[in-house]
């Protein structure tokens, strides 16, 4: 993929996240701090299908816009073709683990596994 | 015949201790400076300074120099800590009892203060520093290409880079991505994307555009602050970009 692409797709995420993570602060703004953390407000959160989408869109954003951050970081540091390579595809695999990661836990509490 | 008296000699003159940086990559672990007392006039200076202790203290000191007006970008190097040109920089304006000389960062050195130019000139020939159209000024009918002065405001600061390096020495980034094209290559990718003239725009935007290209750029601005002929390469490189991201067209 061309490197503009790329760079398009950073400052698009950062921005949407930036949006959308305002959105959620302000929803954990309707209740307290300390309530909002308790396990069940926390699985009626996960509960909830749109703010369960749009938890799992940060995410996401996040992860791209992070991992492809790190991407450059470890680019910059060093360079070497096998190096860049492995740096390139290792953040592409970094990135899918985590969304599985934080993704399982929404579809565990919408499947009754919680 | 009698020899000129050398800057050191002359009594009158104010004094100020030049630490000149010595290093050969062959012979030596690490750069070790070496001071010589060297007298000034307000007009004097670095180079001269330098090649006054070349010529009456030690005729070793490897420097690179040759116009000694600020035309032909040879004599960069880093002077108390800022990459000027020596020829340039008057000892009487930097204020200073002590005045350092090194060589420029993120160049190899080749001995003292002579750096290889390679890089910066494998990176400037990378980006296709000229025109680039199918027709020539000598097959068109027209026989010349025509601009306006608001064409030409475009981009005719960038085309005063004299290809000294300072920039690259001053850049963050070269400092460790060894691959990274740099902001002299950067400003002339632009100096030629924006002239009305040339129609290579995206072939030039392609070479750029790769893991090691204009995306590497932190915008520091460091690169603009040391140019001594007025180029702006930081914002060179901002409005590069504002043709990738499609803000300019």
């Amino acid at each position: 993929m061309r490197e503009s692409i790329i760079m398009k797709i950073h400052y698009g995420t950062a921005l949407a996240a930036v949006a959308l993570v305002a959105v959620h602060i302000l929803m954990r703004l309707t209740q307290g701090f300390a309530e909002s953390l308790e396990y069940e407000s926390v699985i009626a959160n996960y509960k909830f299908i749109p703010y369960a989408g749009m938890l799992e869109i940060i995410l996401i954003l996040l992860s791209i816009h992070g991992f492809n951050g790190l991407r450059v970081i470890l680019l910059e540091l060093k360079q070497g073709r096998k190096y860049e390579k492995a740096v390139s595809y290792g953040c592409v695999v970094a990135m899918i683990a985590l969304i599985a990661y934080g993704s399982r836990t929404i579809i565990m509490v919408n499947t009754g596994m919680m | 015949m009698a020899q000129a008296p050398s800057l050191a000699e002359k009594n009158t003159m104010k004094k100020i201790t030049l630490r000149i940086a010595r290093f050969n990559p062959t012979n030596d672990d690490a750069k070790k400076f070496m001071e010589f007392n060297v007298s000034y006039e307000k007009w004097t200076t670095v180079l001269e300074a330098i090649l006054d202790v070349k010529q009456h203290f030690d005729h070793s000191i490897a420097v690179r120099y040759s116009c000694r007006q600020a035309t032909c970008g040879s004599c960069g190097m880093i002077i108390n800590g800022k990459p000027r040109l020596a020829c340039f920089t008057k000892i009487s304006e930097l204020n200073s009892n002590v005045v350092t000389v090194e060589p420029m960062n993120n160049f190899p050195i080749i001995r003292d203060l002579a750096v290889k130019f390679e890089r910066l000139f494998d990176t400037h020939h990378k980006v296709k520093p000229y025109l680039i159209r199918e027709d020539t000024e000598i097959s068109s009918s027209t026989k010349e290409f025509l601009q306006t002065p608001e064409e030409l405001e475009q981009y005719i600061q960038f085309s005063n880079c004299i290809k000294c390096g300072l920039c690259n020495s001053a850049c963050p980034t070269m400092a460790t991505d060894s691959s990274f094209v740099g902001p002299q290559a950067l400003a002339q990718a632009y100096r030629y994307v924006a002239d009305s003239r040339d129609k290579g725009k995206d072939e030039r935007l392609k070479i750029i555009d790769d893991s090691h290209g204009i995306w590497r750029c932190h915008f520091a601005g460091s690169c603009s602050q040391v140019c001594p002929k007025g180029v702006d390469p930081a914002m060179g490189i901002q409005l590069l970009r504002g043709y990738m991201l499609g803000f300019r067209s």
